[in-house]
């Protein structure tokens, strides 16, 4: 079962962007501090995501006709790595990058793909996702935002919600029911893409419970669209958003979303002096490493053309389930030893990634409907 | 040679001569001599063995598939382990199955069968008759692991930096990776066929959501055991950590929730579940556990002033 997810290898012309990143982080990350970091793919600098554009590591798997590099996903696999290890902001061109231009580029027309993609590459169309909606989240299929064929395009009518950066970016691409009724299900969905400039549609950033508000609702209220909107195929949103899912959970940002913490409980250990804990350390250290090949594995998948649906979600369901156990064991381990001083910025990272770390097994789809996934991948129902 | 290339006529040679009513025999007694002569006529047995040995100079990745083949049939005798002590010894390997020992503060599995033990003193390897180890039965039901009393005695031989441990615990990881394939396959076609409450139980949620997990750690033993055969019968001590700290913790849990899956059917002595699972729990306490390791990992980790990322990429996947 799942024989095809095995271990793979990243090839060395892809670890020598290892160095370019590293330089790049070195002048914009390494003085913030560990909470600021911490907030890894949740962090905004546009400015950041610019010089990466610049310094061409944004589009790596695009073609270089439309300002992308030709590389693989493995070339993808190790800037990601490097970025969110280090805790970078990485959060204005996060979506755009992952998603937008690799959908825009499978499914767009000629045009869409010119208009769209070479600014991708330079960090400078920033993108958001319209999925849930008030009454649908894990039930996506449910989705009432309509958009119905005008003389002149498309008028989008509805409402999403938690829709991460929608305040900061430019466009969305959103899942709307372009026929039918909410009883239709997956048929009559489409995959649009709005500029969010476009009259008509508010934005109400939604605070969060660490006081961030990287998340909003987003109304659209008659918003005309071109005919140029509509991305893809008329009613083959519900296979696009699947085949989009599958770059979204594979990736290396379903294991590092705790590893700052990780890292400066190690650094405090080690300024302490602490051995008693090396068996936790050990075990953690080995669940990283094996994750990190599975998430390998996965990429090997995409490499190859595939798109590894159940194996990412394994990756992911593993991965967050990691990524949430970091907070509770380190915070364990500190308050175990309340005779020996902690930091305040390791508290502080602590406690922050404590409090969201239940979004890491929402996001992207629940930790339920991932294991639904799997089940289905292994042959049940 | 190519990985499928090996693993059919293995598994068929497995499927022939060492199918679950086999091994249900060998737990009760019966000998090992035939299953062992056609091992040994198949090649395999030195397939570590470098050619200019008259082995097939395959390396430690190439046949972790095997390795996953033999843990996926329960096999109770030392097969890994004899290939792995059959290369570290050259030209100077006896005919009959010999059991790797790294201690012998606990029973050692599958010594029942052996004739030899490769034994890490700490200074040596010392190639020892297995009767002058003293071997005593434990009295534990089915169960192939003898406690080893006595002192080695025989032929010394170059210990590996490291030991013979880190080579041992990637065997065992290997063994794990195949048992729990094999214990997932059957829980799914369980799982689909058994029917309660008017339908097949698979359609449960709570059924499928631990058959996701089982998956999960399935695929991950089988990668962590992979990755620790990645480099050789030299396994450096992080990557045998890994593996071996990945596979001993997913071998308890895939043993539980096959178990669950299963219900009571999974623990009669009649159904195969239970071989597997007993299996899957002596190969987690071999040649040390996931808590063994994880001190052994966590010790070395901690003297580096890398990131962890950094130090896994280079200690671990270097």
């Amino acid at each position: 079962m799942f024989d095809t997810l095995t271990l793979a290898q990243l090839p060395q012309q892809d670890e020598d962007l290892r160095p370019v990143v590293r330089d790049l982080v070195a002048r914009h990350v390494a003085a913030l501090p560990a909470d600021r970091r911490a907030r890894s793919w949740q962090g905004f600098d546009a400015s950041f995501s610019r010089a990466l554009g610049k310094a061409g590591l944004l589009g790596l798997t695009l073609p270089r006709a439309y300002g992308g590099h030709e590389r693989g996903p493995f070339a993808r696999f190790v800037v990601v790595e490097e970025l969110l290890s280090a805790g970078a902001p990485v959060a204005a061109h996060w979506i755009a990058d992952r998603q937008s231009a690799p959908l825009i580029h499978a499914y767009g027309t000629e045009a869409q793909r010119q208009f769209y993609i070479p600014r991708i590459c330079r960090g400078e169309a920033l993108f958001c996702i319209g999925m849930s909606e008030p009454g649908s989240g894990s039930d996506l299929a449910s989705v009432r935002t309509r958009a119905d064929r005008t003389a002149t395009g498309w008028v989008v009518k509805g409402q999403k919600i938690w829709t991460t950066n929608s305040l900061h970016s430019d466009y969305m691409i959103a899942l709307v029911r372009t026929s039918g009724t909410p009883d239709d299900r997956h048929a009559g969905l489409s995959q649009i893409i709005i500029d969010l400039k476009a009259p008509g549609v508010t934005i109400r950033p939604i605070v969060d419970l660490t006081g961030d508000a990287h998340f909003a609702e987003v109304f659209f209220d008659n918003v005309a669209l071109g005919h140029d909107a509509l991305v893809g195929g008329e009613g083959q949103g519900w296979q696009q958003v699947g085949a989009e899912l599958a770059f979204e959970r594979s990736g290396p940002e379903r294991i590092y979303s705790s590893v700052v913490l990780l890292d400066a409980w190690v650094q405090h250990l080690q300024a302490a002096g602490r051995s008693d804990c090396a068996a936790l350390v050990g075990r953690l250290t080995a669940e990283l490493a094996t994750l990190r090949a599975m998430s390998i594995a996965c990429t090997a998948r995409l490499a190859a053309g595939e798109s590894p649906v159940v194996e990412a979600s394994i990756v992911k369901d593993r991965g967050t389930g990691f990524e949430q156990e970091l907070p509770q064991v380190i915070g364990d381990d500190l308050a175990a030893h309340p005779d020996q001083p902690v930091g305040e910025e390791l508290y502080r990272t602590l406690l922050y990634v404590t409090h969201v770390a239940p979004s890491f097994s929402l996001r992207g789809g629940t930790r339920e409907i991932l294991r639904g996934i799997i089940a289905r991948g292994m042959g049940l129902r | 040679m190519h990985d499928a290339e090996l693993q059919g006529p293995f598994a068929r040679l497995l499927d022939d001569m060492a199918d679950m009513a086999a091994v249900r025999a060998l737990e009760n007694g019966a000998p090992v001599a035939a299953l062992w002569q056609a091992l040994a006529e198949s090649g395999f047995l030195d397939a570590l063995v470098p050619e200019d040995a008259g082995g097939a100079g395959l390396s430690l990745a190439t046949i972790a598939p095997l390795i996953e083949t033999l843990g996926a049939q329960g096999l109770p005798v030392p097969v890994a382990d004899t290939m792995v002590a059959r290369a570290l010894l050259g030209g100077a390997a006896p005919r009959g199955p010999i059991v790797l020992v790294t201690s012998q503060a606990l029973p050692v599995c599958g010594a029942r069968f052996a004739d030899h033990a490769l034994v890490d003193d700490g200074r040596t390897l010392v190639l020892s008759p297995l009767a002058a180890l003293e071997p005593q039965a434990t009295g534990v039901q089915g169960s192939s692991a003898m406690m080893l009393h006595g002192r080695a005695q025989g032929p010394a031989f170059a210990r590996p930096d490291g030991g013979l441990r880190p080579v041992a615990a990637v065997v065992r990881a290997a063994l794990i990776a195949g048992a729990g394939a094999r214990l997932t396959d059957m829980a799914c076609a369980h799982a689909n066929t058994r029917v309660q409450f008017g339908k097949p139980i698979g359609r449960q949620q709570a059924i499928q959501q631990m058959l996701a997990v089982m998956a999960q750690d399935m695929v991950g033993a089988r990668i962590a055991a992979r990755q620790g055969a990645s480099r050789g019968l030299a396994v450096p001590v992080a990557l045998a950590a890994s593996a071996k700290i990945t596979a001993s913790a997913a071998a308890a849990r895939l043993a539980a929730s096959a178990h669950a899956v299963h219900g009571a059917i999974g623990i009669a002595a009649e159904y195969d579940v239970q071989i597997l699972t007993r299996r899957l729990h002596e190969w987690r306490l071999a040649d040390g556990s996931e808590g063994y390791w994880a001190a052994v990992l966590g010790t070395a980790r901690l003297q580096s002033a890398q990131t962890t990322v950094d130090w896994v990429r280079e200690a671990i996947f270097g």
